[in-house]
């Protein structure tokens, strides 16, 4: 999950690291109150989890604080990739001589965190690594010892960087170490992290990514920030239909039936497992068919949470049929999908054998489950008829259904 | 012959009385020759059993019961619990530990990879089945109950090493069909860290002389195919690999998430169409379906017989 900006600059002071002179508004009255408390030129900054706020005229330079306040009222309206501002961060303009880069991130092939400088700070550090291999520094360090403040100087005395400069900079590098581990992040960035004219070192930016899998743990730190455990801080925000589809996973705690993002095709999918579920939605593009949406079925849900689902997918306009199809099971049950699907289409006054376009679960109590579809007239494949192949036949039928 | 595990591998369950791994243990123990299942773990129960299995408080006290060190652990306590559990058994000397739980922060795999390596053990997981050597022995969840994994793995050349637990069968259903068994089919794990990676089990791979040939399934995320390419050409592995990539869809949908934990796209290497890339580079083959994969297989053993 990913922090809005003037979040992260609280991690970023909590740790202990210096941040800029700033303010959080969501109204310009509050930008101005900010900047007359900054007393001095600022920067309107506005709060979105989405990049190219600069381009977009989401970063506006004030003087005073009636400009400042006229600034936050544009910035507060204006609308970036889609997103609407949370607010605006009002931040004291710094006297920056230089900008570094620091960064830590994990490195799945070493299996450890990974901790990142360069003295070429500012921009985006993958372009740095690029175009200026030598002006990136990398080390790696190990989860079961403390990390230890040597690690940190060594990392960035290996840019050749010495003096006053080196040993202020070692505890922040350090402190952003530390607080990754602590706080369960995936992504912590402080760029440009800014040299200003009086040899001191300040976060002039924060970037920090949270595992979703640590929310529970992190609880804390998220309510401290006030972040509400409803916000699911993913790239994109959920529509209703994928909120909906939180729900029916949420009725019960058996299995999975969910993981739901809209698409905006005519063919419903319900489909599963993890693997099956990207293999089969790429199967269907494949074949020119057009999903509905994503999803997942797994470990075993109850009728009612497969009905549910069902239901959902059948419910979504622009839905003529659904495919209801699966890597082979060993856990699900092959019975337990057929007798949900089939009492979604019943309960909503559908013909299953209409409906459903194909049914492809082979596995566990696949003769129970294939001799339900059977008295219903249900379309069904067993293991000899391959993902793609089912697939390919759901397709087909719905394209003849929108031919005719 | 296999890799990782064998007839005569002992193993215990840790949080052996939940509710699926009550099943998981029937499984085991119903498959093939019967999984030498020595103990099970669940702090409290001491005392009881699970299919005749007997369950202690501590891996310690199974290892005192057992009376010789035991070879491995299947870990399915949940989450918050998880990290414990693994470093209880390794400190207790077990050497293969699979990690069946979901849902646990990188923080933690990492831990728990670390220490295995300082105790010269390996993890397989987090977030996988386990692994499988038809006929003979299943350690985890995989292939399901011992009448349906029959179904699906039979005994053969290919080796199998999977990101998703279910398409592990499912790969290997494809292949029984056409005629090739498996060696070892091994589930590894859909999360961004995991114990085991294809480049690292690629050289016990190449030391069974039973296996022939590799098939992977992949999807994006990651860097662990790229490794793999560069595994295959730097050690000129004489094992043919054929791959197959599932969720190219996400490569149009940047920093979301899709399948498993470890599927999102955080840089241009992660995307399906730069891992096909740097894997057909390396002379691995990327199927378009999966009924495909046997075909590939087939061809490829010929040309290096």
């Amino acid at each position: 999950m990913r922090f809005f900006e003037y979040e992260s600059r609280a991690i970023v002071a909590k740790a202990g690291i210096p941040v800029t002179k700033h303010g959080f508004a969501t109204t310009a009255e509050e930008a101005r109150q900010i900047a007359e408390q900054i007393a001095g030129p600022v920067v309107i900054k506005s709060q979105v989890l989405t990049g190219g706020r600069m381009k977009a005229g989401g970063v506006q330079f004030a003087d005073d604080p009636e400009q400042a306040e006229r600034h936050a009222e544009h910035v507060l309206n204006l609308e970036i990739n889609g997103h609407m501002p949370r607010g605006v961060l009002v931040d004291s303009k710094a006297a920056v001589k230089h900008e570094y880069y620091a960064g830590v991130v994990w490195d799945g092939i070493r299996k450890r965190p990974v901790m990142l400088f360069s003295d070429m700070g500012g921009i985006d550090i993958e372009q740095v690594a690029e175009d200026h291999p030598d002006h990136v520094a990398r080390a790696h360090f190990s989860t079961l010892m403390e990390l230890s403040d040597w690690q940190a100087k060594q990392l960035i005395a290996s840019l050749g960087i010495t003096g006053s400069a080196l040993n202020r900079l070692t505890p922040i590098i350090a402190r952003l170490a530390k607080l990754f581990i602590q706080y369960d992040m995936t992504l912590a960035e402080i760029n440009p992290l800014g040299e200003l004219v009086d040899g001191s070192f300040i976060a002039l930016d924060a970037h920090m990514d949270m595992e979703n899998e640590a929310r529970g743990r992190q609880r804390p730190l998220l309510h401290e920030l006030g972040v509400g455990d409803e916000e699911t801080r993913q790239a994109r925000e959920a529509t209703p239909f994928e909120l909906a589809g939180e729900q029916v996973d949420a009725q019960d705690h058996r299995g999975v039936a969910g993981n739901v993002t809209e698409f905006d095709g005519n063919l419903g999918l319900v489909i599963g497992a993890g693997g099956g579920s990207l293999t089969l939605f790429d199967a269907v593009r494949h074949h020119g068919g057009k999903p509905a949406n994503y999803c997942e079925i797994g470990g075993n849900p109850s009728v009612r949470k497969a009905c549910g689902l069902a239901k959902l997918v059948l419910q979504k306009p622009g839905v003529d049929k659904i495919a209801v199809m699966m890597s082979i099971v060993s856990n699900t049950r092959v019975d337990i999908v057929a007798r949900g699907v089939i009492k979604a289409c019943v309960e909503l006054g559908y013909d299953p054998a209409e409906k459903i376009a194909i049914f492809r679960i082979p596995g566990a109590w696949e003769e129970e489950g294939f001799k339900i579809l059977d008295k219903y007239g249900v379309e069904y494949a067993d293991r000899s008829v391959s993902l793609h192949e089912a697939a390919r036949r759901a397709v087909v039928k719905i394209q003849g259904n929108a031919s005719a | 012959m296999s890799i990782l595990v064998n007839a005569d591998t002992t193993f215990i369950v840790q949080g052996i009385t939940g509710r699926e791994a009550v099943n998981l243990t029937r499984e085991c123990l119903d498959y093939g020759k019967g999984a030498k299942i020595v103990g099970g773990v669940t702090p409290g129960r001491l005392g009881r059993d699970v299919h005749g299995v007997p369950v202690f408080d501590t891996v310690a006290q199974a290892v005192e019961h057992h009376g010789a060190p035991i070879d491995g652990s299947v870990v399915t306590v949940p989450p918050a619990f998880t990290k414990d559990a693994v470093l209880e058994a390794l400190a207790n000397g077990v050497k293969l530990i699979v990690i069946v739980t979901e849902r646990i922060p990188r923080g933690d795999v990492a831990q728990m990879v670390e220490y295995a390596s300082e105790r010269s053990a390996r993890i397989i997981g987090p977030n996988c089945l386990g692994m499988i050597v038809p006929d003979v022995v299943k350690m985890g969840g995989i292939g399901g109950p011992a009448k349906d994994a029959a179904k699906s793995y039979s005994p053969g050349p290919v080796g199998v090493i999977s990101r998703s637990g279910g398409m592990t069968t499912e790969m290997s259903s494809t292949l029984t069909a056409a005629g090739l068994g498996q060696s070892t089919a091994v589930s590894i794990g859909g999360d961004a860290i995991i114990g085991s990676s294809y480049a690292e089990l690629m050289p016990l791979f190449e030391a069974d002389e039973e296996t022939k040939a590799i098939v992977i399934y992949t999807e994006p995320g990651g860097r662990m195919e790229a490794e793999l390419a560069r595994y295959v050409t730097e050690n000129n592995s004489r094992l043919p690999v054929v791959a197959f990539m599932a969720g190219r869809f996400m490569d149009e949908m940047p920093g979301m998430s899709f399948g498993h934990a470890g599927t999102i796209v955080s840089g241009k290497e992660d995307t399906a169409g730069e891992k096909i890339a740097r894997l057909a580079e390396a002379g691995i083959v990327v199927a378009e379906e999966i009924s495909d994969i046997p075909q590939l297989v087939k061809e490829r053993i010929g040309a290096r017989a």
